[in-house]
């Protein structure tokens, strides 16, 4: 499955009940404000990085670029633009988008 | 949204000709509805809506036709609760007219 | 309505559908708009699971009373969906334990689930929609 969050961790629990519930093997993807979580030194990134090892992480590029984090992507965590957007989603039987 | 005078009382109507303030229902805008629909009101017409009503006062909608006859079916008894015999007493669909005629809104679904 | 049981004849795919609710009621309109949406999926015939965490789990507290706020009750409507065969209802289990409410604070009997269950139930749906 894919989850993909769009909110930002520090004002919303969308993020958060989303680790909870991803199994095993699941990816998520930041994209819009969520990105902010994938940061260095951002209040999420502990828990981003400890998902990271059951779970594969991506971050929208554009959306990091376009609030100045491109340089400060946390490791492990990989950066996709759209066309690796739309590659997640096919590669995924089912999706879920936390609102 | 348009207003029509039933029995000397002004009643807001949606543009289908649906009540919009339940509270406002009475037996008169139930009969007015009813001529509205060419449905000529009798006890078994009566019953179902009375059920709607109460349906509506339990749940807060109004149930889809599937949902309605099983309803029925359970409270008055399989000879009522059947496509056949509703469709007999509204024959332009029994949750619209009869939901209509018991002052509820559309069934939710019902396009 | 009565359009629409008929129309769903002879399609035979049957799909997992969870309806995943996560908003408190009132607030935004998210709750009422799930629960019509799961009302109007009942017509076809679906493999239907309706879910609550988080914030969700307030849309079905008991004794809720919408009169001095000027909004529909839509609580009492949650007791309708097992007339419309929608029996499948889960609460998450640490939802309830962070808002300090049990599954008797409920309106309706659920299943209440942890959460490696509802995440295991989540990710064997064909389509998860979210409210």
């Amino acid at each position: 499955m894919l989850h993909i969050v769009n909110k930002s961790a520090t004002e919303r629990s969308s993020l958060e009940s989303c680790l909870r519930m991803a199994t095993q093997g699941s990816a998520v993807l930041l994209i819009e404000d969520a990105v902010c979580a994938a940061t260095n030194g951002n209040a999420a990134a502990a828990k981003i990085q400890a998902a990271a090892a059951g779970l594969k992480i991506y971050a929208l590029g554009p959306d990091l670029a376009a609030r100045g984090m491109t340089g400060r992507v946390l490791d492990g965590v990989n950066v996709v633009d759209y066309g690796g957007f739309v590659d997640l989603v096919a590669e995924h039987s089912n999706c879920q988008s936390w609102l | 949204m348009p207003m029509v005078n039933i029995a000397g009382k002004e009643v807001e109507v949606d543009e289908e000709g649906y009540l919009v303030d339940l509270s406002q229902w009475n037996e008169d805008i139930a009969k007015y509805m009813a001529v509205e629909e060419k449905v000529e009101l009798t006890e078994s017409h009566w019953e179902v809506v009375n059920f709607l009503r109460e349906y509506y006062a339990e749940y807060q909608i109004a149930p889809a036709v599937r949902v309605l006859t099983k309803a029925i079916g359970k409270k008055l008894g399989p000879d009522k609760g059947n496509n056949k015999y509703l469709y007999e007493l509204f024959p332009y669909g029994p949750a619209k007219q009869a939901c209509k005629i018991a002052g509820l809104p559309k069934p939710t679904g019902c396009i | 309505m009565s359009d629409m049981d008929e129309m769903d004849e002879g399609s035979g795919i049957v799909k997992k559908f969870m309806f995943l609710n996560r908003k408190a009621p009132h607030g935004t309109v998210y709750a009422l708009e799930g629960l019509e949406v799961v009302l109007i999926t009942a017509a076809f015939d679906q493999d239907v699971s309706m879910v609550f965490t988080d914030d969700g789990v307030y849309q079905l507290m008991k004794g809720i009373d919408t009169k001095g706020i000027e909004v529909k009750d839509f609580s009492k409507t949650y007791r309708a969906l097992e007339g419309y065969d929608i029996e499948k209802l889960y609460v998450d289990q640490a939802s309830l334990d962070a808002r300090g409410l049990t599954e008797d604070d409920l309106i309706v009997d659920v299943t209440v689930l942890a959460v490696d269950e509802m995440a295991n139930l989540m990710a064997e749906q064909d389509v998860v929609i979210s409210f």
